[in-house]
């Protein structure tokens, strides 16, 4: 009989913070600058420099903490990690071994069974990333890039708690969801300010030893992810099966072909000399530091979800829908305190938002349209100016451009024709050209009528009121 | 009476007052540096053009008075290890033999805002590790008393260069006593203040928790000035300390009445030369009769502060050391095959003895499986010796010494066994472990006519007991020759 395995996964979950400056320097951490521009003596590694902790990094690692329910180590330091490789200016990545920052956490997910599971968080660090390696192709050298040299991030290690891809991913989900609601990372796999290893083993069901574990790098989707555990934990089994051993290992998942191959072995894994960073000082989080992150913490998923309840006359699945993003809750928030329509705002996210959305694939943090070009298209289909074919046709170069719809409505000449001669002489001619379709209402079709209204709005252009159409199309029938 | 028998304190007041210029001065010192370099070697680099073209622009802010402090116009060197921007800055190795800084140490900024002129660079141990000048990729350093002998070290160059005139006071730096016992081996006044008083920034780290910048001078007053001028608050050294009591010349008052002075007995125990011993001993005996209250004690730990030291500073050595590595800036390999092999080749050819000798032993200290052997418990000895000090400080408000068990050996007599040269660092080196101030001052020569140093120690921020002790007894003693003169 075959034998059942159950799979056992700890994360580590890299985030960049959304820190203006790095970690110990005052350079930008923007994204896409030319190469080395963003840069200065300390995160160069130039003999003499010195690093100064920004006090920002410190914060965010405390609020996500905080929202992690991890206990926050009020006396940490700082530790040299000592490793030789051209991305690490000093040759030492300054890192967190000995006191991090938060520890003992925890999680709570959804399962797949609409239960709920805890899964907790061993340790949250802080460290500073590495410069960009470019290999050259066709020139015997690489380049580097110290530009994401010294931008800050945090490093959130889970327990071995997850059983499942499916596990994983809710877990992911909402440790992103919950950095997004602090703003301390926009939390992006595709661009890398949000990156996860997963450690996995297996075991038959019911043993409690844990099987030997191999790391696996490179996962750069949720649907990654999720293959790479499933390739895993298949080539895992077939090993166990065939009576060879997995081996302690790092591996890099190629998504491209659905399999990983090993990078290296801990066997030969360096040491890395962790010592205490000289050059910080201790870092002591005061009872008043504590309290003021504490004040400043936002209002999380499951409060605000309460909260549109009581406030908000919308129906629940758009309120799981708008909360599941920060931005788009904001986005919500926002065009309603402007608009004060709450229903049409939701209608507009829940509707063209995400057929957008799905059609452009953007995620909801990208969503670039403002409240006030919201709330001035809803305030244009109001008062009639445009209908509501026009308006989601205004809206769709407003979700790509953020155009002001009342600009690009006059610009365009998109407004409803409210001249009911011009109609009226515009429908008379309709009726003349389809004498059929007129036959067709009287002998009791009512979708003939239809027809009418529609060749009606395409002699004009569409800027006409549906309504007013209706209304004289059945006075001269 | 030629220029370069001034203090720095001297000369500024005489270019203030007129009787003569920033460039007369800087001629003068850079004659006595062509004419003695090639005997002494106490630069590595010293730039000519440089030093004129500064002075002029200097004596324009005096005249105009803009620069009216206490150094404006006076001629300085400043040790290799302090970046300087656009000045060669090698810390005496071939792996730096080539880097010129974009940014220059905030000491010898705060220096230039007061109108120092920056002579050129001093020669040291290879990344300030050794006690003799020798180690250096440049030459070693002679003693200006007798040019058989060494200067000391690591800060040899700075030291010589004051003795031998050819600065009128230098900065250094001190790990473990690498201000003090140059100063002592020279027979000058050398101070290395509390941690955390001069900003570390540019300055190229040995071991980083250890490392402070300080004067090597002419006398007590010169130092005490050089002090307030270089300390400050930096906010881009953490570890600098914001303090307000940085006005030392204000202890430059000839009293020490009231004073108590400490003797631990372990600093005159064995391996203590006996001519050094009468020197210090009779140093103690001026200050008492000045009104000091005099009492003696056991210090203890005496023995553990040499392997706890050796521990620490290699471990952060070693990782310090880790940038240079042929990559970014600096000495590469001509000839590798790969990036490993660069990197092996790079370090290998570009690091000499000594350094190599710490930076493997900091490595292994920094082990798996060996770090709380060695490492941690050094760093335990390290709190104990803090400890020890605290309470001497209960009892005394300064603790007086040797500087180094013998004067200086001959050149080449140190390198032969390191353990030895290791052990010469016995006196100094707790002082760095507790982040203590400490001042060596000339107390004596020996029948050699090598000069012998008197250290004083402080307890965390009471340099102005020091500068006061060593000020009064610098005026009970009288003025100390200068080797130049007995050359000539």
């Amino acid at each position: 009989m075959a034998k059942e395995y159950e799979t056992v996964i700890g994360l580590e979950v890299h985030v960049e913070l959304a820190t203006k400056t790095k970690i110990f320097c005052g350079c930008s951490t923007a994204f896409g600058a030319a190469p080395n521009t963003q840069t200065c003596p300390v995160c160069t590694g130039m003999p003499g420099a010195l690093p100064v902790l920004n006090k920002q990094v410190l914060e965010y690692a405390i609020a996500v903490g905080l929202a992690t329910n991890c206990d926050i180590t009020r006396y940490g330091k700082f530790d040299r990690k000592n490793y030789f490789y051209p991305d690490n200016p000093q040759n030492y990545q300054i890192s967190q071994l000995y006191l991090p920052i938060c520890k003992k956490g925890s999680i709570e997910i959804e399962t797949q069974a609409g239960g709920k599971k805890k899964i907790g968080i061993h340790e949250i660090h802080m460290e500073e990333d590495a410069g960009k390696m470019i290999h050259d192709a066709w020139e015997e050298w690489s380049l580097v890039d110290y530009n994401r040299s010294g931008v800050p991030l945090i490093e959130i290690v889970s327990e071995p708690d997850m059983r499942s891809a499916e596990e994983v991913i809710a877990y992911l989900e909402k440790l992103r969801l919950v950095i997004q609601y602090l703003g301390a990372s926009d939390c992006k796999l595709q661009e890398g300010s949000m990156r996860a290893d997963v450690n996995l083993s297996i075991r038959e069901v019911g043993a409690t030893e844990l099987g030997t574990r191999t790391e696996m790098k490179n996962l750069n989707s949720f649907k990654a992810i999720a293959r790479a555990i499933e390739g895993e934990r298949a080539r895992q089994i077939d090993l166990i099966e065939e009576g060879k051993a997995v081996v302690l290992e790092t591996r890099r998942w190629d998504d491209a072909k659905g399999e990983s191959y090993s990078m290296r072995s801990k066997e030969d894994a360096q040491d890395y000399r962790y010592f205490p960073d000289p050059d910080l000082v201790p870092i002591v989080v005061s009872d008043a530091m504590l309290e003021e992150i504490k004040a400043k913490q936002p209002e999380f998923r499951t409060e605000k979800m309460a909260r549109y309840k009581e406030e908000y006359d919308i129906p629940d699945y758009d309120i799981d829908i708008i909360t599941s993003s920060k931005h788009m809750a904001d986005l919500f928030e926002a065009t309603v305190a402007i608009c004060n329509q709450p229903k049409k705002v939701s209608n507009w996210l829940m509707g063209e938002t995400m057929r957008l959305m799905n059609e452009k694939e953007i995620e909801p943090q990208d969503l670039s349209f403002s409240p006030e070009n919201l709330a001035k298209l809803i305030a244009l289909v109001d008062s009639k100016a445009i209908n509501s074919s026009v308006a989601k046709e205004v809206f769709e170069v407003m979700f790509t451009q953020d155009i002001d719809p009342n600009e690009y409505v006059e610009e365009n000449g998109l407004q409803t024709i409210n001249d009911e001669g011009a109609l009226r002489k515009t429908i008379e001619e309709v009726i003349t050209n389809n004498p059929q379709s007129v036959k067709d209402y009287h002998n009791g079709k009512e979708k003939a009528i239809g027809f009418l209204v529609g060749q009606t709005m395409k002699a004009m252009k569409g800027k006409a009121d549906p309504g007013m159409i209706n209304r004289i199309l059945k006075e001269l029938i | 009476m030629s220029l370069l028998d001034m203090t720095a304190v001297e000369l500024a007041a005489a270019i203030k007052e007129g009787k003569t210029t920033a460039v007369e001065a800087t001629r003068e010192v850079l004659a006595q540096i062509e004419a003695k370099e090639e005997l002494y070697n106490c630069y590595v680099t010293w730039d000519k053009d440089a030093a004129l073209a500064q002075a002029e622009a200097v004596q324009v802010g005096i005249e105009a008075g803009e620069l009216n402090g206490p150094l404006a116009g006076v001629p300085v060197a400043i040790k290799d290890n302090m970046c300087t921007k656009g000045m060669l800055t090698t810390c005496a190795s071939k792996i730096l033999g080539n880097f010129i800084p974009t940014f220059s140490a905030e000491a010898v900024l705060n220096l230039q805002r007061e109108g120092a002129i920056i002579l050129g660079k001093t020669n040291m141990d290879e990344f300030a590790m050794g006690s003799t000048t020798e180690t250096s990729a440049f030459g070693v350093t002679k003693n200006p008393w007798n040019p058989e002998c060494v200067p000391g070290g690591s800060s040899g160059g700075s030291a010589a260069a004051v003795a031998a005139e050819e600065c009128f006071y230098a900065l250094g730096s001190d790990t473990g006593g690498s201000i003090r016992q140059p100063a002592s081996f020279c027979g000058v006044v050398g101070m290395k203040p509390t941690y955390g008083t001069v900003s570390r920034y540019g300055l190229i780290a040995y071991g980083s928790s250890l490392d402070q910048i300080g004067p090597l001078a002419k006398d007590v007053t010169d130092c005490a000035t050089i002090l307030e001028v270089i300390s400050s608050h930096d906010t881009k050294d953490s570890t600098s300390v914001e303090r307000e009591d940085t006005d030392f010349t204000k202890a430059l008052v000839e009293d020490v009445k009231g004073i108590r002075i400490g003797i631990p007995n372990d600093y005159f125990n064995e391996g203590l030369d006996d001519e050094v011993k009468n020197a210090v001993l009779q140093a103690a005996k001026v200050l008492e009769e000045k009104g000091a209250t005099m009492g003696h004690f056991d210090l203890g730990l005496v023995d553990y502060a040499i392997p706890a030291y050796y521990t620490i500073a290699a471990a952060e050595a070693s990782s310090n050391l880790e940038r240079f590595d042929g990559i970014k800036y600096g000495y590469r390999t001509p000839d590798y095959a790969g990036l490993h092999n660069m990197y092996k080749k790079t370090r290998s050819e570009g690091f000499g003895e000594e350094v190599k000798r710490r930076i493997m032993l900091g490595s292994f200290v920094l082990s798996s499986g060996y770090y709380d052997a060695y490492y941690l418990k050094a760093l335990k000895v390290k709190t104990l010796i803090k400890k020890a000090f605290d309470e001497a400080f209960a009892k005394y408000d300064v603790i007086l010494g040797p500087v180094a068990p013998t004067t200086a050996p001959k050149l080449g007599e140190s390198l032969v066994d390191p353990l030895q040269m290791y052990l010469g660092d016995i006196y100094t080196i707790a002082v760095n472990l507790a982040g203590l101030p400490g001042i060596s001052i000339p107390c004596g020569r020996d029948s050699k006519g090598l000069p012998i140093g008197l250290q004083l120690i402080g307890d965390c921020f009471q340099e102005k007991k020091l500068i006061q002790s060593a000020y009064t007894y610098e005026k009970a003693r009288g003025k100390f020759p200068t080797p130049a003169k007995e050359v000539r």
